[in-house]
């Protein structure tokens, strides 16, 4: 039977009392969005652009509340000075969850520079990078990346690959 | 060339005389200097640098913290950096924040070149437009008087736009070692135990 993987995220975020969820939508987020958005003690924060969650979830943090940020791959590198400047520059705590494009069967050619530049985009940040294939490797690594960010003040990346979450499909 | 009345250090004095346990968060450049200007303390989250997210830190701060009164002072380039903000505050509409745009028509740190506020953007208009009903522009004395009376009292979101004028004041600069900034502001806010976390 196949994992419900956003549902594992999901119950991750909620056992662990993460409470500010900032998102930029993405298809392969969707799931986990609505799952967020049924539960009252969960604030959605709907961001016009991915820079934006590194201001929000260092204000979160400063009032003494963990948060998550939502996002596509493109949206990496719209937030490279925030992560560098803030998240990084202060130490905050960051996990964000990416939705990889521009990997697995890729349909649209504009996705494929950002895709590819991602993961080095956010290590030449220093910032903690792991890549999830697997629906079984969702739950744990979430847990272990969000505990890092938490508990030793690390800006963290879960990168979850477009073979995981199906490549978007366009009507042919 | 605008030609305004207020001083910025004159406006800053006004504005947090009061401030009482206030949560502040300045912009970068000229609003960090001038909240520093004032004294140092630990609820001050000094930002210098990620220019565009002093407003969202803001958003963040209020909804963790609803208890709790929040002014965010930044300066009219910095706001433009991070214009989107304002939909996305306006959406959540936290009612302890309170968003003070220092406006002088000027890029102050990078040799006073002139800000899109300087030609014809309209910020308390876009602020408007983007949900913040209560914005204003102030221009006078009495304007700002009003608005320093209200502005730890009021329990509305808000969006101020005070114009003023180039007149620069002495160079005050706060500390700047980022994490221990934060870890002095959560220390202060949440007390020490969170330490222990």
């Amino acid at each position: 039977m196949d994992i419900n993987w956003p549902l594992k995220i999901y119950e991750v975020l909620k056992k662990n009392n993460i409470r500010q969820i900032a998102y930029v939508p993405d298809a392969g987020h969707k799931s986990l969005i609505e799952f967020c958005q049924n539960n009252k003690n969960m604030n959605m924060v709907s961001l016009t652009t991915e820079e934006e969650g590194m201001g929000l979830l260092a204000g979160a943090w400063l009032g003494g509340e963990k948060g998550v940020l939502l996002m596509q791959s493109s949206g990496v590198g719209n937030c490279i000075n925030a992560l560098a400047s803030i998240t990084r520059a202060c130490n905050f705590p960051l996990l964000m969850i990416v939705t990889m494009r521009g990997e697995w069967n890729e349909f649209n050619p504009w996705q494929v520079p950002m895709g590819k530049a991602t993961e080095k985009v956010l290590s030449a940040l220093d910032i903690n990078v792991v890549r999830c294939e697997k629906a079984e490797e969702v739950q744990d690594t979430v847990y272990a990346m969000m505990g890092l960010a938490y508990k030793s003040n690390c800006a963290t990346a879960v990168l979850l690959s477009q073979r995981l979450i199906g490549s978007k499909a366009f009507k042919e | 060339m605008q030609n305004y009345f207020l001083n910025r250090r004159y406006v800053v004095t006004q504005l947090l005389k009061n401030r009482n346990n206030s949560l502040i968060i300045n912009g970068l450049g000229g609003t960090c200097w001038d909240v520093a200007s004032l004294g140092d303390n630990e609820l001050n989250f000094y930002v210098w640098g990620g220019m565009g997210n002093s407003c969202m830190i803001g958003l963040g701060l209020a909804l963790s913290q609803p208890k709790r009164k929040v002014i965010v002072i930044t300066g009219d380039g910095e706001m433009l950096m991070g214009i989107g903000s304002l939909a996305t505050i306006a959406v959540k509409h936290p009612k302890n924040l309170s968003i003070v745009v220092f406006d002088n028509e000027l890029y102050g740190e990078t040799g006073n070149q002139k800000t899109h506020t300087g030609y014809c953007a309209d910020l308390s208009g876009i602020a408007i437009g983007a949900g913040i009903k209560n914005s204003s522009i102030i221009k006078t004395n009495d304007q700002l008087l009003s608005l320093s009376l209200n502005i730890n009292l009021i329990n509305e979101l808000t969006f101020s736009q005070i114009k003023i004028n180039n007149e620069e004041g002495p160079l005050v600069l706060p500390i700047r070692e980022g994490a221990y900034i934060k870890t002095r502001f959560r220390k202060a806010v949440l007390g020490e135990a969170i330490l222990l976390e």
